[in-house]
């Protein structure tokens, strides 16, 4: 691991004696988890807790001609069994569109399917029962006669003429196109030396998040009130939606988020069946708890990534880019989600190809269209692993083809690191990224010409390696830029408490979540250093609409650099209260005391004046000690959203070494190298950690994950024996380096570092692939990278 | 409806009767009945590992053994291995190296880890990716869990860190 600790000069509230800024301390309160004690949703138990198991369409497109409800009503525990058109009288519709996606069109979805069900998994009755194996018993004797209906898959004829229209109100299946141009396109290919072609194809595939999605619902009718207790990872949103749709305030609606067993963006969303929980709830005037079973995860869980890329890319002959071009495709199943819809991705597409490099030129379109399969949404990365592996693939083909090695042709296209403020040419501001320094710091960690060099000799005896550089950018701290100003209730800003309690610990309550990022532990640093007491009296409260200040929470690489910044504005209000206080104590003043080691010193020769218990016993117990008109504040708060910049870009670059097994089509990783620029580094080892798995995750991408579908819509690999994941065996060590360009958007100076693993990863082994098989004569571009796909490339099958 | 069955188990140490339907599976038995929950559901069909336990000595997936199979069984649990002491420099391992992050993989990672440990004491880190790789973790990547248990292991058997 190689972290540098962040320049000083830019940080004068958090470079204090006892900082924990730039430290690796250990997560606070993980002896919890460690011992199986902690509380995910699917531990929760309450008194008159009722258990709900969805009756799901077996069709991809069908009619509900009708169901029988009658002999499951009669099974012993059954409380319920609900249909949509029932569950309708207490919760409405929802239509997943934002205005600042211009054009974007989805059709009304309900909690449960009225009439039609539009993908196989979409609920079409809810079974209530005493327990889940009664309500899993009862749900088998729903009787729901279907007719079916032709389904859209395949997402290259859903805009046929010829193809069926899944929402006739809608007119065709396209959702939503975006086009871009910008420079001189045509002029460019035109002068370029030479142009290279491909169309690159990306696998559906899901989060498979450990602890599937949960809920338990808690309408309580004597106090017109719901707790949602649910591993989300935007509470406010929740309670936003939920009141929304179910007629309340939002002052009625309370979401408790407690542990959370992985994330990753699929708890970021607001599903059909979780509406349905909350209603039902409702309802049945009592606790109602769902936890999904895994086969219903992978039917139901946002899927993702499900695009076909054509990509074109200028050369001349030194090397220089011209141009980029791409024409994108996806398909998203039958609705927009909710409430952040489907179009973000291929948007983001848009957005991000080309970005690290300097050329101007560069033509765009996007379209995202209707299928009869799974829902598609935000999941880590958001497009970027899109973006970058059409990015990245193109400009080793361009490598590829003039000749020039994949580092040099980099470093001649590269945005220079002296060149920020600018933008990219879909628009994009960047503050300060460095491609260059960490461009030329992983070539020095992975000794690029040593790993050439072995490349070759081991070429000489017909072992098949290959190395593979993928740049990127990484959108985090979105402002309201992302949702806001499209219409959604989700918040860009987050808030931060933090009071002095009696016995002189500090209790900090923050609107980020914690879903093992370490959120708790950056903000108790944070908090801790700012304020000069230890971090083991500093509790953290997240995760509770009812106990923290109002915010976003945590997704988009947002947590450390927003609500991070909000701790630190707070903390310092508070400090500046507390040595208010105690300069009328000591007939000091403020300027002359400063708080270190959980006490107030002399900033002379830090001499301990008082301890903060002793300070917080006057203050709470004896105030008539304190001078007229002293009203102490022990508690402040504060909010922040970035205004400068709508999203704080980072930037990075990864290297994969691997095998490929010319006679198997196996390819095994041997090692991968990433370099990436976060701003300031609140905790390193978390840092490295959040890259490391989010590279394992487009590892997961690149080699194993793909929701296999049949032409009738049918997911045929909905468990973990045949949807495979990364397992320990078959994951290479990952080195991890820094470069450090604080954003001067804040004090705090942090940008996220949550998804830049995911972003780049799959680019860097595919690069790679292509490097081993180069004396093949071979490309491939499609992920995930099967043996099918590898041996098929090499005409062996 | 099927009749239920009496078991009677140790379970961490403690005597438990209980009468159980046939078809009730080990795990949720220990977290409904037992309300030991800190043995985890992932995937409920033996692939994820996250509801790893040790039945008389040796860890077997709860998912995939029925509840009636532990009769006169000795069962351990996360909560009795971090009662006995018997994992806690494991688990100061895996909390210093931030081998985990939301925890849900952490109980039946820590009991093939501790499982690979009792049977050899000095394992590389291609054994310890052997061993560790029928248990799912999202989070990680691994990397961390592999140091943590090499650490551990280090540390048992005398050497440096």
């Amino acid at each position: 691991m190689t972290s540098t600790q962040a320049s000083p000069d830019t940080l004068s509230a958090l470079d204090r004696p006892n900082s924990y800024i730039g430290k690796s301390v250990p997560r606070p309160n993980l002896d919890r988890l460690l011992q199986g004690r902690g509380l995910y949703v699917s531990d929760i138990e309450l008194p008159r807790i009722a258990h709900v198991v969805f009756v799901r369409s077996p069709h991809a497109h069908a009619k509900i001609k009708g169901i029988d409800a009658s002999a499951a009503k009669r099974m012993p525990g059954v409380i319920g069994v609900v249909s949509g058109e029932e569950l309708a009288t207490v919760i409405t519709p929802w239509v997943g569109v934002l205005s600042h996606l211009k054009g974007l069109k989805s059709a009304p979805q309900s909690a449960i399917a009225i009439d039609r069900v539009c993908w196989q998994g979409e609920a079409v009755a809810a079974v209530v029962a005493s327990s889940r194996a009664q309500a899993e018993d009862a749900a088998e004797l729903v009787s729901v006669e279907y007719e079916e209906l032709d389904a859209v898959t395949d997402m290259r004829s859903a805009l046929d003429p010829a193809i069926s229209v899944i929402h006739a109100s809608l007119g065709d299946n396209l959702a939503f196109e975006r086009n871009h141009e910008a420079g001189a396109v045509d002029q460019a290919f035109a002068e370029s030396d030479e142009v290279v072609e491909a169309e690159f194809v990306f696998g559906r595939h899901t989060g498979v998040t450990l602890e599937p999605r949960a809920v338990v619902a808690d309408w309580n009718a004597a106090e017109a009130r719901l707790t949602i207790y649910q591993g989300t990872q935007a509470p406010h949103m929740v309670q936003n939606i939920a009141a929304l749709h179910l007629g309340l305030k939002e002052s009625q609606v309370r979401v408790v988020c407690k542990d959370v067993g992985g994330s990753f963006g699929i708890k970021v969303h607001i599903y059909a069946d979780e509406m349905a929980t909350y209603a039902l709830s409702k309802l049945l005037r009592r606790p109602v708890k769902f936890v999904a079973d895994r086969v219903e995860s992978f039917n139901t869980d946002i899927h993702a990534r499900d695009h076909r890329c054509k990509g074109k890319i200028g050369v001349k002959r030194d090397g220089i880019i011209t141009a980029f071009e791409i024409d994108d495709l996806t398909g998203i199943g039958p609705y927009s989600m909710y409430p952040r819809t489907s179009a973000i991705e291929a948007n983001q597409v848009v957005n991000l190809v080309g970005g690290p490099y300097v050329t101007k030129n560069y033509r765009a379109r996007a379209r995202v269209v209707f299928q009869n399969k799974n829902v598609m949404c935000q999941y880590r990365a958001v497009g970027h692993p899109i973006a970058c592996s059409v990015t990245e693939g193109l400009v080793d083909l361009a490598a590829m083809k003039i000749g020039v090695d994949p580092v040099e042709i980099r470093r001649r296209n590269l945005i220079a690191d002296d060149a920020y403020p600018c933008a990219s040419p879909s628009g994009l501001r960047f503050e300060q990224l460095s491609h260059h320094a960490a461009l030329t710091k992983l070539v020095a960690m992975m000794e690029y010409d040593a790993l050439r060099a072995e490349q070759a000799s081991l070429r000489a005896k017909n072992i098949h390696r290959g190395i593979g550089i993928a740049s990127f950018i990484e959108v985090t701290n979105p402002s309201a830029a992302f949702y806001g100003v499209g219409g959604a209730k989700i918040s860009s800003q987050d808030g931060v408490a933090v009071r002095l309690d009696a016995q002189g610990s500090v209790i900090c309550q923050t609107s980020i979540t914690e879903q093992g990022q370490g959120s708790e532990s950056l903000t108790a640093q944070i908090v801790g250093s700012v304020l000069g007491v230890s971090m083991d009296r500093v509790r953290v409260i997240l995760g509770d609409t009812d106990n923290t200040p109002y915010g976003g929470g945590t997704w988009a690489s947002r947590g450390a650099g927003i609500g991070g910044e909000a701790a630190l504005q707070a903390t310092k209000v508070l400090r500046k209260n507390i040595l208010d206080v105690a300069a009328a104590i000591l007939q000091s003043i403020p300027g002359e005391l400063d708080i270190v080691n959980n006490a107030v010193v002399n900033v002379a020769d830090g001499a301990p004046r008082v301890e903060l218990s002793e300070l917080a016993r006057i203050v709470y117990f004896r105030p008539d000690t304190l001078p007229p008109g002293i009203q102490p504040e022990l508690m402040a708060t504060r909010h922040f959203v970035p205004r400068e910049y709508p999203f704080a870009f980072t930037n990075g670059v990864q290297a994969s070494w691997l095998e490929v097994d010319t006679d198997t089509g196996f390819v095994k990783l041997l090692k991968h190298w990433v370099v990436e620029d976060c701003g300031t580094i609140i905790n390193p080892q978390l840092v490295d950690e959040q890259i490391r798995g989010g590279v394992v995750q487009g590892l997961g991408a690149a080699l194993f994950e793909k929701c296999v579908y049949d032409e009738r819509g049918q997911l045929t690999n909905a468990n973990m024996a045949d949807y495979l994941v990364p397992m320990a065996g078959e994951m290479p060590d990952i080195d991890v380096g820094h470069v450090i360009s604080p954003t001067m958007e804040s004090e705090l100076g942090a940008k996220g570092a949550g998804e830049a693993g995911t972003a780049g990863a799959a680019a860097a082994v595919t690069n790679a692939v292509n490097d081993a098989l180069r004396p093949f004569g071979t490309i491939v571009t499609e992920i995930p990278l099967t043996p099918q796909v590898i041996l098929t490339a090499l005409g062996r099958i | 409806m099927t009749a239920t069955i009496e078991i009677s188990l140790s379970v961490n140490g403690e005597r438990v009767e209980a009468n159980v339907l046939p078809r009730l599976n080990l795990a949720d038995f220990l977290r409904e009945h037992l309300k030991l929950t800190g043995t985890h559901v992932g995937c409920e069909h033996g692939v994820c590992g996250a509801c790893t336990v040790r039945v008389n000595g040796d860890i077997v997936r709860s998912c995939l053994m029925l509840a009636v199979q532990a009769h006169d069984a000795t069962i351990e649990t996360i909560e009795g291995l971090s009662d006995s002491g018997e994992i806690t420099d494991l688990q100061a391992a895996f909390r210093e190296r931030n081998a985990l992050q939301c925890g849900f993989c952490t109980p039946g990672m820590l009991m093939t880890a501790q499982d690979l440990l009792k049977q050899s004491p000095s394992p590389d880190r291609e054994q310890i990716r052997d061993h560790l790789s029928g248990n799912y973790c999202r989070c990680t990547g691994y990397q961390a869990i592999v140091d943590a248990v090499e650490t551990t292991a280090r540390a048992r058997t005398g050497q440096s860190p």
